[in-house]
């Protein structure tokens, strides 16, 4: 890679990305801690947003690497 | 608790014999210099190519001289494990695939890859056509000069930096024949050389690593669920039985889970679809995770996730209802010029949505199986590629349990990916069939 901009614009993607799981798995760590018989909702529901935000951060890394 | 203790044992094991292989070997191309350690005695250096040129060297292995020694590259290594072949090498076996080889100035060849003779890593001795086998993906040599027909070329292709026509550089192959090095050029590429070489000298379309893996898998599911529907005739209102009840849970899951909270009452007419994309996903991810069988890495291949989205993508918007185009085409509610700005923002996401499915799937698989050949890749790193045998030992050990550490959780995403790949399909077709309610 060579140390080009492009991997920054990466690396600044997924910590976007990271905070944003790490949100969403904290938010339903305590759901599931305040209604344990809802955990497969919850589960259901935490996978599906996290994927959603991992798209994003998926564009921003596959469109670093076509601009490098 | 012994599972776990004998399964360690087998990886150290692969670990350790990783090693000594490469303790055979311990220079890329040093196979001309073993041959005559005399001229490397009379030099005082390094056999260049001007020595063995300047000797005359009758054997084709030495024509070239000797490769230019350079660092292992644990990057390029994952790429090249985890890329397609047209061998299927299972442990150090290889077993030939028949290729389907088109060039349009020379036409079809059809032959077995096993007529390439290729070694442990996949090169090929023999070049039938101009084709040649280079790290066990089919390359041609488009120089016209170039003897069709079957020659023996030389053992080792020779890695070279060469100059793409947009400036960067990148590793091409060389293969050495009668003293001559002829560039080889890889297969054509659909993708407009985004992300490989574009169009080239030859299309390939045999039958390679990921596509005997898929039929395999094709195969074993048919065969799985057939069983089990015939399960259910004959053994009605009884318990579930070996597959069938491991399947079933599973099933019933998608179904309860995924196909009915999203679809609505619409949900049986799209159960099929969904099935196959969970059960076709997860075969592929957990036949890749199999050690020793090939490691093919089918799910991780853009091409094969770029059809399973176009499919979805077509489903979705084929099923699509005037609901769903009035939304997307001219939001209704909202003043007319935010519909003029939401508009292409609906236009883009009906094509990013399915993008991002292949993607999301794509950089999951590779990257887990990228991050297993760095793992061991790390072995080569500090034994200095075999020449510091004690860090190699050390490493193994730790490296050994890293990789152990990420194929459990490989497993995980391996379920996690099949099942977010249908999740999202079936919350995108819901909302493409969605009755209007307002």
């Amino acid at each position: 890679m060579g140390g080009s901009i492009a991997a920054i614009g990466m690396g600044l993607a997924v910590i976007g990305a990271g905070i944003g799981i790490g949100q969403i798995g904290g938010k339903a760590m305590e759901a599931i801690a305040r209604q344990p018989e809802a955990v497969g909702d919850i589960r259901a529901n935490m996978i599906l947003t996290a994927a959603l935000v991992e798209g994003a951060a998926l564009i921003a890394i596959v469109m670093a690497y076509l601009v490098k | 608790m012994h599972r776990y203790i004998l399964s360690f044992i087998f990886l150290l094991c692969f670990s350790v014999f990783a090693i000594s292989q490469n303790e055979h070997e311990p220079q890329n191309g040093g196979q001309p210099a073993g041959e005559q350690p005399a001229n490397m005695e009379e030099q005082h250096g390094d056999p260049g190519v001007i020595d063995h040129q300047a000797h005359g060297e009758a054997s084709h292995d030495a024509g070239c001289g000797e490769q230019a020694e350079h660092e292992f590259d644990p990057g390029a290594t994952a790429f090249h494990h985890i890329a397609d072949q047209n061998i299927y090498s299972i442990g150090p076996w290889s077993l030939p695939l028949p290729c389907f080889l088109y060039a349009p100035d020379h036409g079809w060849s059809v032959f077995s890859s096993g007529k390439f003779h290729a070694d442990a890593h996949g090169n090929g001795h023999v070049a039938i056509d101009k084709y040649v086998l280079v790290e066990g993906m089919v390359q041609r040599i488009a120089d016209p000069s170039f003897p069709d027909g079957e020659v023996e070329v030389a053992h080792h292709p020779y890695f070279q930096k060469v100059k793409k026509e947009d400036g960067s550089e990148k590793e091409a192959a060389f293969i050495c024949y009668e003293s001559k090095l002829y560039p080889a050029e890889d297969r054509s590429t659909a993708d407009g050389g985004l992300f490989g070489g574009g169009i080239t000298s030859f299309y390939d379309f045999s039958l390679t690593k990921n596509v005997t893996s898929m039929i395999f898998i094709f195969a074993l599911l048919s065969w799985m669920f057939l069983s089990i529907a015939k399960a259910y005739k004959t053994r009605d209102g009884m318990a579930p039985k070996g597959v069938q009840g491991f399947i079933e849970p599973i099933f019933l899951f998608i179904q309860d889970e995924v196909a009915k909270p999203f679809l609505g009452h619409k949900w049986e007419q799209y159960l099929p679809f969904l099935m196959a994309l969970f059960f076709f996903i997860l075969g592929l991810n957990l036949f890749g995770q199999i050690p020793f069988l090939g490691g093919s890495n089918v799910s991780g291949n853009l091409a094969v996730t770029m059809v399973l989205a176009i499919i979805t993508f077509l489903v979705v918007n084929l099923s699509g209802n005037k609901n769903y185009w009035e939304h997307i085409l001219w939001m209704p509610g909202v003043p007319a010029w935010v519909k003029v700005i939401l508009t292409p923002v609906e236009l883009l996401g009906v094509f990013i949505k399915p993008m991002t499915l292949m993607l999301r799937l794509f950089a999951n698989i590779t990257a887990g199986h990228m991050v297993m050949v760095i793992f061991v890749s790390l072995i080569f790193v500090f034994s200095n590629n075999g020449l510091n045998v004690g860090a190699g030992y050390g490493t193994a050990v730790g490296s050994t349990l890293l990789t152990l550490f990420m194929m459990t959780i490989e497993l995980l995403v391996a379920f996690i990916q099949a099942f977010v790949f249908t999740i999202l399909t079936a919350s995108y077709i819901g909302a493409a069939t969605e009755e209007a309610h307002h």
